[in-house]
């Protein structure tokens, strides 16, 4: 019992930790996409901020340079996104596809050319990187049954990222529905027209979300290479951003369920990792394959409409073209 | 995809244009390789005469021109129907494992005249299979296609890795693959058919497929522009209601156009796996199916574009591969590279250059009518 409880808490402190990225890029993805600019390229602006952080982290020895500079490259990569996308019309869905192939290639390029150990920038120091903080109380409580256990060893001992990454989901969910700009951001996604009658500038707003967009993948990015990990390794995002992507639509578009939806791909891959090669009772061995792919045959799943309706905003993926 | 003002010329829509925006692409490229220390000319000095300098290399330039030919024409045609078929990859990777079935299964018992259509029969098959899933689902239930081609290019790999490791791996090797198909199951290289007529060249993994290739070019080009149902496909892709009117059935127009791509990006797999590896393994789409977007977009969806796209990346990938093998700075991934800021510039900002060119033309064609206007009132004399 008391092994399970230990066997439970460590699989969902691991689920926290494999979730963070996945949540903060499908936040990202939440302001893009409900202004109405698809964003496939959550993957390539994580991989080129994990990149720049690891690096500037590894030349500059502060972590707090290195998540500047992590998100000032994704919120670059977000702007040449916006600046296709919504300055020239150009198809979102291939600017995306551009900028994750352009990324996938230029920091192993990059990589090699600067620090020439086959695309991995050097191992960080811990005074380089964002170590887990332990929270108040958590030496005090932790003799508490369950209660301190779940304190000290789920709640607490993580670092300052991974708490940015689950205030983020408030956070969003509030500036969406709570405020005026969120409210105008909706507008624009499902009727741009309307919201330019009203006076209000389309393109200003959309690139308002896609900076947001950066932001947070900035940060996701960075959490990767210098907080999770000591180090960028190539190609480290791994279809994480795609995921979140996944998440985000089987979310619905909104904050919570997309949250939620992180947690449930997270879990996924936790319990996949300790399910290695352990034969399951009745089953027998499932391979971890599959339950990595799980969270994408989901989503097909639901967007096929068999579980709920997905409806994505109504204008997603059509540039605004203002009537002359 | 936004259209161009209709006043210009063709020849500069679908000539200067597409130019200008690969000299745009390649001057970022030469800069990225500036900023790490090497020298921009250098490298495509090498480049060039690693991909067309000598026999060796022109054979592999051409073996990567036939990848991109298949998944090139695989995202030409989706476009054509108006869709975005971003799951080359896994449907190149599902036709590979429908040829290599069937070669695993048949190799011994039937000839290679037999086994050649059954092998281009079983890539189609499976490719078409994969694509036809994400596309009954948009068509039939509005899930968008290119959400679901991305999430079964991750399902494909799944499938594959837990196929090759548990079941199709040869007893008692470590890695991967499948025991190697029979003599009759393999394609025949180019160099040992040119053998054959007694010309001498140095191996390389170029094989007949190239030949298949040219031949579903001329095939897609028919059927787009030649039939009934490429007719009906062009004008789904225009204008969905329009075509309603017309009598079209846009569901049965989406499901075939992505079962076409489908069966076209799974000739890859008749390529690697039957021409070249000779055995199912792992990653043998290596990116094929994303650059097939890149020389779809630069050869503007039509064949003859397609072609001269893909001996474009054939090239790159090929001189790459040099460059990286001279420039000890420099890796394979500089291909890459260069291939997103392929389809960066000739893709989503296809039109950037649009309205410097309209300027400019209309400044010449003005100019020109200028003079024109006035050479006529000057030889009068009346100032």
């Amino acid at each position: 019992m008391e092994d399970a409880f230990i066997f439970a808490v460590l699989t969902l402190n691991a689920t926290v930790r494999v979730a963070t990225p996945l949540i903060l890029c499908s936040m990202a993805g939440l302001f893009s996409e409900r202004s109405g600019v698809i964003d496939i390229s959550l993957e390539g602006k994580m991989l080129g901020a994990a990149f720049i952080a690891a690096s500037v982290a590894a030349a500059t020895g502060s972590p707090w340079l290195a998540l500047a500079a992590g998100i000032a490259t994704a919120v670059f990569l977000a702007l040449l996104h916006g600046f296709a996308c919504i300055t020239h019309h150009g198809n979102q869905v291939v600017s995306g596809v551009a900028l994750n192939i352009l990324m996938s290639g230029l920091t192993v390029v990059l990589g090699i050319a600067w620090f020439h150990r086959g695309g991995q920038t050097p191992s960080l120091e811990s005074s380089e990187r964002f170590m887990p903080i332990s929270l108040p109380l958590a030496d005090v409580l932790a003799d508490v049954p369950v209660l301190g256990t779940l304190y000290g060893r789920l709640i607490s001992g993580h670092n300052l990222l991974v708490y940015v990454a689950f205030l983020a989901v408030p956070l969003a969910w509030w500036v969406l529905y709570r405020t005026r700009f969120g409210l105008r951001l909706r507008a624009v996604g499902e009727n741009p027209k309307a919201v330019d009658t009203a006076g209000i500038s389309v393109a200003w707003l959309r690139y308002r979300a896609v900076l947001i967009c950066g932001l947070l993948t900035g940060i996701a990015g960075t959490y990767l290479s210098i907080a999770n990990n000591a180090a960028f390794v190539r190609d480290m995002t791994a279809g994480q951003g795609y995921i979140a992507l996944a998440a985000l639509i089987f979310g619905k578009w909104r904050p919570w369920t997309a949250f939620g939806a992180c947690l449930l791909f997270g879990l996924l891959n936790a319990v996949a990792i300790r399910l290695q090669g352990v034969p399951i009772p009745g089953i027998g061995e499932v391979p971890v394959v599959f339950i990595q792919a799980l969270p994408y045959v989901l989503t097909v799943v639901l967007l096929a409409g068999f579980i709920g309706k997905a409806v994505a905003p109504k204008a997603i993926g059509e540039p605004y073209m203002k009537e002359s | 995809m936004s259209a161009p003002p209709a006043e210009l010329p063709r020849w500069i829509d679908i000539g200067l244009i597409p130019v200008i925006n690969i000299c745009l692409a390649l001057l970022v490229s030469g800069l990225i390789i500036l900023a790490i220390g090497e020298n921009p000319w250098d490298a495509l000095v090498i480049m060039v005469r690693g991909a067309l300098g000598y026999g060796e290399g022109v054979g592999y330039t051409l073996y990567y021109t036939t990848n991109f030919i298949f998944t090139g024409l695989a995202v030409a045609i989706a476009f054509h129907a108006g869709l975005f078929n971003i799951g080359g990859e896994g449907q190149a990777y599902i036709g590979g494992l429908g040829v290599g079935l069937v070669m695993l299964a048949f190799d011994s018992y039937l000839p290679f005249v037999l086994l050649l259509p059954l092998g281009i029969l079983a890539g189609a098959l499976f490719g078409a299979a994969w694509a036809a899933i994400p596309a009954w689902l948009q068509a039939y239930r509005g899930s968008h296609v290119v959400i679901t081609t991305i999430m079964f290019n991750f399902i494909a790999a799944a499938v594959m890795v837990y196929l090759m490791v548990n079941v199709l791996i040869k007893p008692g090797q470590m890695s991967p693959e499948s025991r190697e198909f029979t003599e009759a199951g393999q394609l025949p290289f180019i160099h040992e058919m040119l053998a054959g007529i007694g010309i001498t060249v140095t191996p390389t993994p170029l094989n007949l497929s190239i030949v298949w290739a040219l031949i579903c070019c001329v095939g897609v080009w028919a059927f787009i522009w030649r039939t009934r149902w490429g007719y009906e496909l062009r004008a789904v892709g225009h204008n969905e209601a329009a075509a309603v009117y017309a009598g079209v059935r846009p569901r049965h127009i989406v499901v075939a156009a992505m079962c076409i791509s489908g069966a076209l990006a799974g000739f890859v797999g008749f390529n690697e796996i039957m021409g070249v590896h000779h055995r199912l393994l792992l990653n043998f789409t290596a990116g094929y199916g994303f650059t097939g977007i890149a020389v779809s977009l630069m050869g503007r969806n039509h064949p003859v574009g397609v072609v001269l796209a893909s001996l474009l990346f054939g090239v790159l990938y090929q001189g790459g591969a040099e460059l990286a093998f001279e420039v000890p700075t420099i890796t394979r991934e500089l291909v890459v590279t260069i291939q997103g800021l392929v389809i960066l510039f000739s893709g989503a900002l296809a039109y950037m250059s649009t309205p410097w060119v309209t300027r400019l033309y209309r400044l010449f064609v003005g100019w020109r009518a200028d003079t024109a206007a006035t050479a006529p009132t000057t030889t009068t004399g009346e100032a």
